[in-house]
């Protein structure tokens, strides 16, 4: 009952359809279907709305992906086919992070390709550029920056990385631009220049032991290698701050519409109220929730207790099996949608000005555009 | 170990494993290593420390214990062992320089997460293991590999060295027959690709994978037909229940969408046994995982062994 949720309607298409609104952000935790969520958009914004859309997914599941006409990691936006754009005039296109080549990308574009080449055979770059803790996440963001430099969009639709936090897409970036700011790596390998200031001293010598000790753990190789990459990335340092600094201010304006995405699920809630209380804090417009794989029964008014106990009845005296399943389902559907609504609750509470939309489970998963389509009515509440 | 993809419950099934585990007189060890915090907010504690504490009895007079292993203090404690770093130590945190140290290499992090496990599992009080079973909530299916296969990330990093050694015993212990890595799931396509894929990369890296566990299963589609609105209508009235035109087909239209869900959930059902491991379904708690929920699927956990 929808009508019973205290939180303001959310108004989707008024987002999508707003030329002042720019990147719409899907954020939230893993397996909540955000990727899905940010492509039913971008295909409304596009098809409904006129839109030249463009879409940067993650890790979109094979099938999805398919449906979008992307078969691989593609670090360039591919023309999405065979969809209903003729009336509008709007586009979609897609496009998959391919997190190495945006990276080596950013090496390219701030150094010469002598010195480009000697950081990509660094052991430590290539263990980085894949693996790094938040690389991930820094190349979405930068690649959105990228995105929205070109200027060719009127529409950017980003799924953010499945973090162990989703808390790690705002994190990331600054801790990745931080570490290769380098003030801390060259901390690391040259304790000894840093000395000075008395107040710092403790702390340096701490360093001086924590760095031979790091050594001893780790072996003098790793050192030596980062020791290379730091000397390579030299000149690019002040780049990656400043550009991961751009993005975030991008973040922080009116042309910017966060949309937080959860399911009915304690972790779910929790993540998109921690989300939702961080997005205040660093001033970032949020636009509303998105409350995904929603269950609603059709018949609300039929409690789980009386539907139960009429199956009960009906088991006993017999010859009614399939009414008694059916009552039996519609009893497990109407628990299950009361104890969503009090877990969803835990939002609204916290949060009761956060515009809200629930979206009913879909009974099977989505792998085309129809489908697509469809998740797009169902957010908008057409 | 309990993987799975996020969102399937693995952390519920963890601790549901722990505490099936304990039960009798045994004593187990339930362990977090990302820093989630999941365990306290499933058992509505406060905010577990580095430390390992009693969570709760199981039936029968067993304990489960907790632990939410922090990358940062491991390598503070491990560091103190081979090298004395006391207040400078504390300083190193305050700088962030831990955090720094097991940022720059994830590998070394994560061998700092399954160290404390082992260290763990092998603990004896004089001829006893502290431990019955050491369970760990551990990463999900996408990083599974990665996490566990500690050797391969730290050879990179260290060709000698305490943290080789330290990798080579973990590496020992997690491919020998005391280990069993468990991947959770629901009957969902995304979750079952996920497993799948986690599954066949665990076998070529020669861990040992345990069961599939299917969270929030219902019970495969009764080799009946679809339900009709004038059998629905009767049943209905023998039932003393309203059986006016609305109710009968908001009905019908429940059955069919749950049709249409269980014969999908059916086909990947099939996906997983295909896999030829230990199968088993967790029931769907229509009320969510609460203590009694957690009891119950304990039971089928145990049941299943």
């Amino acid at each position: 009952m929808p009508s019973e949720d205290a939180a303001p309607p959310l108004d989707v298409d008024q987002i999508l359809a707003d030329p002042g609104v720019r990147i719409v952000v899907c954020c939230g935790a893993g397996g909540v279907g955000k990727t899905t969520t940010a492509a039913a958009l971008a295909l409304r914004a596009a098809e409904r709305h006129g839109r030249r859309t463009v879409v940067l997914t993650i890790d979109p599941a094979r099938r999805l992906a398919q449906s979008l006409g992307l078969t691989e990691l593609d670090n360039t936006p591919r023309r999405v086919k065979g969809i209903d754009v003729e009336a509008s005039g709007g586009e979609l296109h897609a496009m998959m992070l391919d997190m190495k080549r945006t990276f080596d990308d950013v090496v390219l574009q701030h150094t010469d390709p002598a010195k480009a080449a000697e950081i990509f055979a660094n052991p430590f770059y290539q263990a980085m550029s894949s693996t790094f803790a938040g690389t991930q996440e820094y190349m979405a963001m930068e690649k959105l920056g990228q995105l929205h430099a070109r200027g060719e969009w009127d529409l950017i639709v980003v799924d953010t990385p499945p973090s162990r936090s989703a808390l790690d897409f705002l994190d990331a970036p600054a801790r990745l631009s931080r570490f290769l700011d380098g003030r801390m790596l060259r901390l690391l390998l040259a304790p000894a220049r840093t000395g000075g200031r008395s107040m710092f001293s403790f702390v340096t010598a701490g360093f001086g032991m924590f760095s031979k000790a790091v050594q001893k753990v780790i072996g003098a190789q790793l050192l030596t290698d980062l020791s290379g990459f730091v000397a390579a990335l030299d000149s690019m340092f002040g780049g990656f701050r400043q550009r991961a600094e751009q993005t975030y201010r991008i973040l922080q304006a009116r042309e910017t519409a966060f949309l937080l995405v959860a399911a009915p699920e304690p972790d779910a809630v929790r993540e998109a109220a921690y989300f939702a209380g961080r997005l205040r804090e660093e001033r970032m417009p949020l636009a509303g929730l998105v409350l995904n794989r929603v269950h609603e029964p059709a018949v609300p008014r039929l409690t789980a207790a009386d539907s139960l106990a009429a199956a009960e009845r009906l088991a006993v005296e017999g010859g009614h099996e399939g009414t008694v399943e059916v009552l039996r389902a519609h009893a497990t559907l109407a628990q299950q949608a009361v104890r969503e609504r009090r877990v969803a609750a835990q939002f609204t509470e916290a949060f009761p000005t956060v515009p809200t939309v629930s979206v009913t489970a879909q009974p099977a998963d989505v792998h085309d555009v129809d489908g697509l389509r469809t998740i797009g009515e169902a957010i908008s509440r057409r | 170990m309990v993987t799975g993809k996020g969102g399937t419950g693995k952390t519920s099934v963890a601790a549901a494993l722990a505490l099936g585990l304990a039960a009798g007189g045994r004593r187990t060890l339930l362990v977090e290593v990302e820093g989630r915090q999941g365990i306290a907010q499933l058992f509505g504690t406060d905010p577990l420390p580095y430390e390992e504490r009693h969570l709760t009895d199981a039936p029968g007079g067993g304990e489960v214990r907790a632990l939410a292993v922090d990358a940062e203090e491991a390598l503070l404690e491990y560091l103190d062992m081979f090298y004395k770093l006391g207040a400078a130590g504390r300083a190193l945190r305050k700088f962030g320089a831990i955090d720094f140290a097991t940022t720059i290499a994830p590998g070394l992090r994560d061998v700092l997460l399954t160290g404390k496990v082992k260290e763990a599992t092998t603990r004896t009080n004089g001829q006893r293991r502290t431990y019955d079973a050491v369970v760990l909530d551990a990463p999900p299916t996408g990083r599974i590999g990665r996490f566990l296969n500690v050797t391969a990330e730290t050879a990179r990093l260290a060709k000698v060295g305490p943290i080789k050694t330290q990798s080579e015993g973990v590496s020992v212990l997690l491919r020998s027959p005391i280990t069993a890595v468990h991947v959770v799931t629901l009957l969902e396509e995304m979750p079952v690709q996920e497993t799948v894929d986690a599954i066949a990369e665990l076998t070529q890296l020669g861990f040992p994978v345990g069961r599939v566990i299917v969270n929030g299963a219902r019970p495969p589609v009764p080799a009946g037909r679809a339900v009709t609105a004038a059998e629905l209508k009767r049943g209905l009235s023998a039932a003393g229940l309203p059986a006016d035109g609305r109710t009968v087909a908001g009905l019908v239209e429940e059955a069919r969408d749950q049709q249409v869900r269980r014969e999908l959930e059916d086909s990947l059902r099939a996906d997983l046994v295909e896999l030829g491991l230990p199968l088993t379904e967790l029931p769907l708690l229509p009320e969510g995982v609460d203590r009694a929920g957690l009891e119950t699927l304990a039971a089928a956990l145990v049941r299943a062994d």
